[in-house]
């Protein structure tokens, strides 16, 4: 259960970041985004380093990045997609078109290509509901999408 | 007898004044404005269905049981988080809320296990209960989806159920029995401060997790229990209940340990205790606990416990195993044969901090009475001796000024030489409280102690000083104050004698006490102290607390009188929020010093010269008292090295272990003819007994415990004493065959003698104690229902005194030989000499004594973390490992004393406070090294103990 990550490489770096920006107003969530952006992911080892910094417990630190599913426990893939999920895309074929992208992908929600290319997401409302079913590649969305907006997907995360 | 159930209204009482009449289900009723809808149901009696409200922590509103209908309002508002308003008609039963809540049952239900049957809350449990109250009776959904119930699903592992954690050593958390109440996570964060626990992920992840998905005992959890105790299901659940059983009966007593007397339920199967649960109405606790009290009561059938009376010849001759008639008559025969050999002062007696009021009374009885001499004295010689001195001198009470929920109205905490979240952490919780919402905080201790830092808590300074320094540092805070004119004259001029004043003012002004000046010594910048003093003096409600760190000092006494000083100064005395708090160490030091233990005082603090007091006494107890002080503890050693005194009868108290300079001590001891140990263990004084007699545990006896605020809680028998007999029992038989004739049945009757001759106690009686729960003394026809606070309308003895608080040096002082300071003090598993928590699981926390060094010491030293290191002084050295941290400063080491292989006070010195002979444990130079192995004297003294323990006719316990 023990989730500790040995080693020090992010401590420091983190240090940093916390440092330029625990005078806002609410440290935490900018501080979150920036090493999300730093690193790609959330180190374990960084969860302290917040909490000491803050002079919050380990636990409260832990509680906020787990609850927010964009803080990643581990490195994305090149690109992150995301597909829309949510009621809107469902009723105009958002399941069709996670099927079809997870047999053109080879994995499945929350993974990654073994190239390291893509890491599939589940979103829930990308707030396109106009143009459902929606996509988000990085930080480019898709509207409407169908089998020839999937191929342009694929081919730009296989590049 | 049954068990106690206590009402828990769902959310925490409101304050105010303001009363709001509404009307629910039919009935009127007036509460309090800002109460909730569900607690003012309660109070009239009406039970709103609840699952994530309990009166310990603020509503929530996140499991929609609770909602009601409110005529004139639109939908269905949580009754937990809705405020009561005048005029209000509420509905708690419609058949929309009975739907709404059948099916908000139901959806829990689906994921959680049906195993009723053989659950250990089966019998105490909220969810049971509400599935009951809703009318429960089907849940449509089925079991079979998505669920963190079973380990396996549909034959494949179920990866949202986990395994239960059993890290700690006295409660299970099962999360498979959760239903993400959040109780324990806030129960965590608003009753103990700790914030250990979080709802990690969201939606159907939600998880409560320890640290970051850690087991508890890895984690931040400091096992006080407030989450166990808050949990409405089995998924925190204490060991002893899974093993046992629900308990069928509960007494309210007063835990053993620390000065802070939580009142505790002791919830009872026939004669065995299934758990210790705080009690809500503990007018000290306020329902909560620490580690030790909710916990740690197994050393009460630990094996090591001696059950039998024992007597030997010699301490070189193994223990031999006798009747309790053997044991007294052979103890009254040799004290008599000491008397008329050595003369009638040749014996004496120690009084514990540990035993009850009655307890303590009866043992100086003995040795006033029964001796016919003064020889008593106590524990709280090498504790709080200054205390009583200083205040006494100050405003004439020995005691603290305050109540603990007077610090729910502080503006600023000044700490000083206390760790509160380790030595007193049930207060500790309730000042963290207070600090969270935004009382300011002043800690003066030469180590960077939790409170200076801890998580939503900072102080505002933390004045590192060296140690025994303090009355310089306080002396410079008078100076700031004095010097910026922000004293309260108006306070002074009322309250206290202005010459006196301005005799002290003129003293601190001095250039030499300014903190610029100090500073040079104490290591305190100066700074530092003006901003302290000022935020002091002009902050509001000042409160001071202080501990072990400013008694243990040869200026402890001094030190003392510069807190009174400091505090008239400023005008915070006298009223809530404000005042001088000593943190007792003991669950009944302030009980063993009000009930005359000193040699020099009769109960109440009266002087054994006066001869108004003595008459009291002697009409009551038909014997002529010895009007001259007797032997203090170093004097009674003294005075058996030189061959003059020869016998000891000592009650609970571990000398050789907790008095200074060990090695004094026992050769003391060894040169007496008859050492009388009355305890529950062999304890290292035992090592030099003649006579053993096993004592009683508080769950054995009835009794009553003084705590730190003065406050005498009962201590409630709840089994037999396994030795036989209760303390109070053997002292009287111990009496009885040394001719004196007492004929108490009960402890009721001890304490009405009390009341009878100490006009402090004069209104104190068992039934009255039943009626109030507790009371503060004093507690007299002036005071009928006790004193929560000191001094409201003036001072015990008149005018507030102010005294010159001149700084002498130490003559324990750092040189080539010795260049480290060492200090000491506690940890909170570990309760002081460790006799009883050392048998208990809390050792999983704390297995040994480490000494503390700054990297900075260490690295010069060659020493690493965890390394064995030979620690030195001028009276001795001892070894133990490493703790490289910057806690202390350069220069300082501290360690704990909690561990008898250890030996902490083999290090300390004899030097003493100037005025009461209490030890300078604080402060000893002493020299680090790289080690090996224990000590020739460890070694010699494990040998010692090997062989004083032996108990003719049983195996020596195989290690």
């Amino acid at each position: 259960m023990n989730v500790h990550v040995a080693g020090g490489i992010y401590a420091e770096r983190a240090l940093s970041i916390i440092r330029e920006r625990k005078h806002l107003e609410g440290p935490m969530l900018p501080i979150l985004h920036a090493m999300q952006h730093e690193f790609g992911f959330i180190p374990e080892e960084v969860k302290p380093v917040i909490a000491d910094e803050l002079n919050l417990s380990r636990a409260e630190v832990h509680g906020v990045v787990t609850f927010y599913h964009d803080f990643r426990d581990a490195p994305a893939g090149r690109h992150t997609l995301k597909l829309c999920r949510a009621e809107a895309c469902q009723s105009m074929g958002a399941d069709a078109v996670a099927n079809r992208l997870r047999q053109l992908l080879g994995i499945d929600f929350h993974q990654t290509t073994l190239d390291g290319a893509v890491t599939l997401e589940p979103v829930y409302c990308l707030g396109l509901c106009a143009c459902a079913p929606a996509a988000m590649l990085d930080d480019e969305v898709y509207g409407r999408v169908d089998e020839d907006c999937l191929a342009e997907i694929v081919a730009e995360v296989r590049r | 007898m049954s068990l106690i159930h206590e009402i828990d209204y769902g959310t925490p009482a409101s304050r105010s004044e303001a009363q709001v009449t509404l009307t629910i289900d039919g009935r009127e009723v007036t509460v309090p404005a800002g109460t909730s809808i569900m607690r003012a149901s309660m109070e009239a009696g009406i039970q709103v269905p609840k699952l994530c409200a309990t009166d310990m922590v603020d509503a929530f509103g996140s499991c929609r049981l609770c909602l009601v209908e409110v005529d004139g309002r639109n939908g269905t508002p949580s009754s937990c988080t809705t405020p009561v308003a005048p005029g209000l008609v509420v509905h708690t039963q419609t058949e929309r809320l009975k739907q709404i809540r059948k099916g908000v049952m139901e959806l829990y239900i689906s994921d959680h296990p049906l195993d009723c049957l053989t659950c250990a809350a089966n019998g105490d449990c909220e969810l049971q209960d509400m599935a009951g109250a809703v009318g429960l009776r089907d849940v449509r959904y089925g079991y079979e989806g998505d669920n963190h119930v079973k380990a396996r699903n549909n034959g494949e592992i179920n990866v949202k159920w986990m395994p239960k954690d059993e890290s700690n050593p006295y409660f299970t958390y099962d999360p498979s029995k959760c239903i993400v109440c959040s109780r324990c996570v806030r129960a965590c964060e608003e009753v103990q401060g700790t914030f250990a626990l979080t709802i990690e992920g969201r939606g159907f992840d939600s998880r409560v997790s320890p640290g970051m998905h850690e087991h508890f005992l890895e984690s931040e959890c400091v096992s006080c229990g407030a989450c166990v105790q808050a949990c409405p299901t089995a998924t925190l659940t204490e060991k002893s209940v899974i093993a046992i059983g629900q308990p069928e009966h509960s007494a309210v007593t007063t835990c053993a340990y620390c000065g802070v007397g939580c009142s505790f339920k002791a919830e009872m199967r026939g004669e065995e205790l299934v758990r210790m649960v705080p009690y809500k109405d503990g007018q000290a606790n306020r329902g909560h606990s620490c580690v030790k009290g909710r916990f740690a009561y197994g050393y009460a059938n630990h094996k090591d416990r001696i059950l039998n009376p024992m007597v030997r010849e010699k301490i070189t001759d193994p223990w031999r195993e006798v009747t309790w008639e053997e044991a007294f008559a052979h103890v009254a025969s040799e004290f008599k044969r000491l008397q008329y050999q050595y003369g009638r002062d040749s014996i004496g007696g120690i009084t514990s901090s540990r035993c009850t009021n009655e307890e303590t009374f009866l043992v100086q009885k003995l040795i006033r009475a029964g001796f016919g001499n003064n020889n008593v004295d106590t524990c709280a010689r090498v504790c709080h001796s200054p205390t009583g001195y200083g205040l006494g001198q100050a405003f004439g009470t020995s005691a603290g000024t305050q109540n603990f929920d007077s610090v729910e109205h502080s503006d600023v905490v000044v700490v000083i030489g206390a760790n509160p979240t380790d030595g007193h952490p049930v207060f500790g919780s309730r000042l963290k409280k207070r600090l969270r919402q935004g009382a300011k905080l002043i800690v003066i201790d030469p180590r960077r102690i939790d409170l200076v830092k801890t998580p939503h808590v900072e102080a505002a300074y933390h004045l590192p000083l060296k140690p025994g320094t303090n009355v310089a540092v306080l002396t410079a805070l008078a100076h700031v104050i004095v010097t910026e004119g922000i004293f309260d004259e108006a306070f002074i001029r009322e309250r206290c004698d202005w010459s006196e004043f301005q005799d002290w003012a003129a003293f601190v002004a001095e250039p030499q006490h300014s903190p610029e000046e100090t500073e040079k010594f104490t290591g305190v910048p100066a700074e530092l102290i003006r901003g302290a003093a000022r935020l002091y003096a002009q902050g509001g409600n000042g409160a001071i607390y202080y501990g072990l760190g400013v008694t243990e000092h040869s200026q402890g006494s001094t030190t003392v009188m510069a807190i009174a000083n400091l505090a008239m100064a400023t005008g915070n005395i006298g009223r809530p929020g404000v005042g001088v708090n000593p943190l007792r160490g003991q669950n009944n030091v302030q009980g063993s010093c009000d009930m005359g233990s000193f040699p020099h005082e009769l109960p109440g603090y009266r002087h054994i010269s006066d001869d108004a007091t003595r008459d009291t006494f002697e009409k009551m107890w038909g014997v002529t008292l010895n009007n001259e002080p007797g032997l203090r503890i170093p004097n009674m050693l003294d005075a058996a090295v030189e061959g003059t005194f020869k016998g000891i009868y000592i009650q609970g108290e571990d000398i050789l272990q907790s008095d200074p300079d060990t090695k004094h001590v026992s050769a003391g001891l060894a040169a007496m003819e008859c050492v009388v140990v009355h305890d529950l263990f062999l304890n290292e004084t035992a090592n030099y007994a003649h006579v053993f007699l096993p004592g009683s545990t508080f769950l054995e006896k009835d009794g009553t415990f003084t705590n730190a605020e003065r406050r005498i809680n009962r201590v409630r028998k709840v089994m037999s004493p396994k030795n036989g007999y209760a303390d109070w029992e053997v002292t009287q038989k111990l009496a009885q065959a040394m001719g004196l004739n007492w004929t108490y049945t009960h402890p009721s009757q001890i304490m009405d003698e009390i009341a009878a001759t100490t006009p402090s106690f004069a209104g104190v009686s068992y039934d009255y104690l039943e009626t109030m729960g507790s009371v503060q003394w004093p507690c007299n026809e002036k005071y009928p229902v006790g004193s929560p606070i000191m001094h409201v309308d003036g001072f015990v003895r008149g005018k507030g005194k102010f005294i010159r608080t001149e700084y002498v040096a130490t003559d324990e002082r750092t040189g080539p030989r010795f260049p480290l300071l060492l200090t000491t003090g506690r940890i909170l598993s570990q309760y002081n000499v460790g006799a009883q928590t050392r048998r208990t699981e809390n050792v999983v926390w704390h297995d040994e004594d480490r000494l503390e060094i700054h990297p900075h010491d260490a690295e010069q030293r060659g020493i690493k973390d965890g390394d064995w290191i030979r620690l030195a002084s001028r009276a001795g050295d001892t070894t133990l490992r490493a703790l490289i941290t910057d806690r202390v400063a350069p220069g300082v080491v501290y360690t704990t004393f909690h561990h008898p292989d250890t030996q902490a006070n083999v290090i300390t010195t004899d030097f003493s406070d100037w005025a009461t002979n209490c030890p300078e444990y604080k402060v000893t130079a002493v020299q680090v090294s790289p080690s090996n192995g224990p000590t020739e004297w460890q070694q010699d003294y494990e040998e010692l103990t090997r062989r004083a323990r032996r108990i003719a006719g049983k195996m020596e316990a195989a290690e």
